[in-house]
């Protein structure tokens, strides 16, 4: 077993943590759930797969898949619904040419929606790579992947 | 915290601000105050939320109280030049309400704070929520020292049972009966949860309690803990959080070292240690039972009850959940006493609320005011009326449990009974205002999307209900609407609060019955003639260029994602109806006028 992963079994052990929190660990360390490490933590802890598998589609922040060079995240909580937060995901899918939830076939961006980040009064808002971007229309949105792109 | 140096610069830190570059702020006053040798006289302190979140970054002069808000980095070598060198404050960086000419420099005289009464939020924008000694020099802790040594536990409960608290996660429920009933549990071994999983998209009164007086929640958790007799405390954060995970976890160890959480704190023999756990993004964990399932690594399902978490709740042990919000209120219940607490706000919600005051209204941000003040109040004098000045529409309440309350409705105070007399709920404390151009029926089909998709799935009237009323309201909004929806709407609504496991499904369809009940027009002009009256539905609306305002200069037809404006230069321009996708952007950039939206 990997060390990365073995450290974070200890952690769970000794810190009484959650089987969210393992999971939690597993993606911050490998950027997603792969399947190898879900079958090695089930094994280590004697918990079924199949509870790993269920809890990892149940909650949306967990992904099965590996993530794109970039994730973009479109809040579309209701403050930023109202403030056009729809029209900002459609210039994503557009510009992007992917689905919300799905991968750029480049494997450049992973684009998701998430409902609330809690900095409504900057709505409507994203966050690429974890840096919100706040006010956003669909110009904007157009601008800021030009900067992306371009370094591509 | 200020007072350790002749100027100090509050600047605040919480997730909005940060997102729009106050941590750069920081950096460059920093810079140019030590380039101009400033830095021995002139502090620069970062806290937790403000509030005042539409005008971020922004920034409090203490001791003159001067408000400056929308910083650049730009602003700062003339704002230092000026305000700090020449003693000249920089009238274009203050708060200037839309409609006047003069700012308004004093924070306390700028009517966003105006009608505010802090209690919770008393600490924001005035520590740092880093340092443990700023909070201890405001009185922090004092309660807990008062607790430990000089009441009892069932004193305890009796003076927040008297001071009349209700949860203010949204159910609103007697939060010293909980304490009561938990106490009176049989069991050695109990817990108490701070539900810190904040859901309801719009709402971020909890994330802004975390992030600038996390303290306050701890000494109300350990309040808490002893009255009912909790060894052990869980700290249940939003994932979306990371700024409010980050200042909870810095607290608590800084709280160890003062040997305020862990073994005999204070000498009183009373041990109690917290942990944080972070959600995983699941709506329905903020439900009482289903967090308890997902800290237990199950499937965050809500449970049967009875049992109630009092009786049977983490790991089978009596367990009391109560909100952020609502263990921030406890130290103040035990510093001021019950009386103190209960003579503020109405006869049966006492107290004040926080709430986030979010939408098409001008002053957006977080806003604390005393249960019983009006809607009026809240979206026109504290929050300056609507964007744009436009009209106001409606203000939904609650989250996607709540109703939307009309312009004939603005008069009502806010209270738990009153907001649930006309159908909404003052739920956790989102308040997000819209205008005319916001559809109703867009709205109700926007939350039960929200509703169904975090639908955990277990039991049929939501898993099933939720998903019928969605593909309802989806044909309504597409031009698929039939006569006779709304009848369906309405008894599958009632249906489906009757007999839904948990809150999460039997409030699900309170925005569809309160649209309905307040804007009917508006389903039936969708219904019966393929109309948005707001124009939204993109469905039901077309663009068209205007032929009088038209100039031809080709500027929509370029920025047209789809190509579908044909047109030569200074001739009318005209857009291809089957191809266009009902962006909007030509309407943006035309400067003449010249696209019309028909429904």
């Amino acid at each position: 077993m990997e060390e990365k992963l073995q450290g974070i079994l200890e952690k769970f052990k000794t810190e009484k943590g959650t089987l969210i929190g393992v999971l939690q660990d597993i993606q911050e360390a490998y950027g997603y759930l792969p399947e190898e490490h879900l079958q090695e933590v089930s094994d280590a802890l004697d918990v079924p797969l199949s509870r790993f598998f269920s809890l990892a589609t149940f909650y949306t922040t967990f992904r099965l898949e590996p993530i794109g060079k970039h994730h973009v995240c479109v809040c579309v909580g209701t403050a930023c619904h109202v403030r056009g937060a729809p029209a900002v995901v459609d210039t994503f899918e557009r510009e992007l040419n992917v689905e919300a939830g799905k991968t750029t076939a480049d494997g450049e961006f992973t684009m998701d929606t998430v409902n609330c980040v809690g900095a409504c009064a900057l709505a409507p808002l994203i966050t690429i790579d974890g840096q919100h971007h706040g006010k956003m229309t669909q110009k904007k949105v157009q601008k800021l992947l030009k900067g992306y792109t371009s370094k591509a | 915290m200020a007072g350790k140096k002749r100027i100090e610069l509050m600047i605040c830190a919480g997730t909005g601000c940060v997102a729009s570059g106050a941590f750069q702020i920081k950096e460059s006053l920093e810079k140019e105050l030590r380039e101009r040798g400033l830095h021995d006289e002139i502090g620069v302190i970062t806290t937790g939320c403000n509030g005042f979140c539409g005008q971020g970054p922004l920034m409090v002069v203490v001791p003159d109280n001067i408000f400056y808000g929308w910083l650049t980095q730009k602003d700062i070598s003339h704002l230092v030049e000026e305000h700090f060198i020449k003693g000249r404050p920089v009238e274009k960086l203050m708060f200037t309400p839309p409609e006047e000419e003069r700012p308004i420099p004093l924070l306390s005289e700028i009517p966003f704070f105006k009608k505010q009464q802090l209690v919770v939020l008393k600490n924001k924008g005035i520590i740092d929520p880093e340092k443990i000694e700023d909070y201890i020099a405001r009185d922090g802790y004092v309660a807990l020292e008062k607790v430990l040594l000089s009441m009892t536990p069932d004193e305890v409960v009796e003076e927040v049972l008297q001071a009349g608290l209700r949860g203010r996660g949204g159910a609103g429920f007697p939060t010293g009966l909980k304490w009561k009933l938990a106490r009176q549990s049989p069991g050695d071994e109990k817990y108490i949860i701070c539900n810190a999983d904040e859901g309801d998209p719009g709402a971020f009164m909890d994330r802004s309690v975390i992030e600038s007086d996390p303290h306050a929640v701890i000494e109300g958790m350990l309040i808490g803990a002893f009255a009912i007799g909790a060894e052990h405390g869980f700290m249940y954060v939003r994932d979306e959080y990371p700024i409010a995970v980050k200042r909870m976890n810095l607290a608590i160890s800084k709280a160890r070292e003062y040997g305020l959480l862990g073994e005999d704190i204070l000498g009183s023999g009373f041990d109690f240690d917290l942990s944080v756990n972070r959600g995983a993004g699941a709506f329905v964990c903020g439900e009482e039972t289903s967090l308890i399932n997902s800290l237990e690594g199950n499937m965050p399902e809500p449970r049967v009850r009875p049992p109630y978490p009092a009786q049977s709740g983490y790991m089978g042990h009596p367990t009391n959940i109560n909100n952020v919000e609502t263990w921030a209120t406890v130290r103040h219940i035990i510093n001021n006493g019950a009386e103190w607490f209960s003579s503020i706000g109405t006869e049966k919600s006492k107290g004040t609320k926080v709430f986030s005051l979010v939408g098409k209204v001008k002053n957006t941000g977080l806003v604390e005011v005393p249960m019983g003040i009006t809607l009026q109040e809240i979206i026109f004098d504290i929050g300056g009326g609507i964007l744009d000045d436009k009209e106001f529409k409606a203000v939904q309440t609650g989250g996607p449990s709540g109703g939307c309350i009309p312009a004939s409705l603005l008069d009502i105070g806010v209270d738990y009974d009153s907001l649930a007399k006309v159908g909404a709920i003052v739920g956790s404390g989102g308040m997000i205002v819209m205008d005319k151009d916001n559809c109703m029926v867009e709205l109700a089909r926007y939350f039960l999307a929200f509703t169904q998709g975090e639908s955990c799935g277990k039991c049929a009237p939501c898993r099933e209900g939720t998903w019928h009323m969605l593909n309802i309201l989806t044909d309504i909004t597409e031009g698929r609407g039939k006569e006779g929806d709304i009848e369906v709407l309405e008894k599958m609504a009632g249906l489906i609060k009757q007999s839904a496991l948990c809150a999460l499904g039997n409030t699900a369809p309170n925005p569809v019955l309160t649209t309905i009940k307040y804007f009917r027009e508006e389903y039936e002009a969708h219904i019966r003639d393929h109309r948005c009256p707001a124009k939204e539905c993109k469905a039901l609306i077309r663009y068209q260029i205007v032929e009088d305002n038209c100039t031809g200069c080709t500027v929509c037809a370029r920025n047209c994602p789809v190509n579908c404006i044909s047109g030569e230069r200074k001739k009318l321009h005209v857009i291809d109806d089957e191809q266009c996708i009902r962006c909007g952007i030509c309407r943006t950039v035309c400067k003449f006028d010249a696209v019309r939206v028909d429904s």
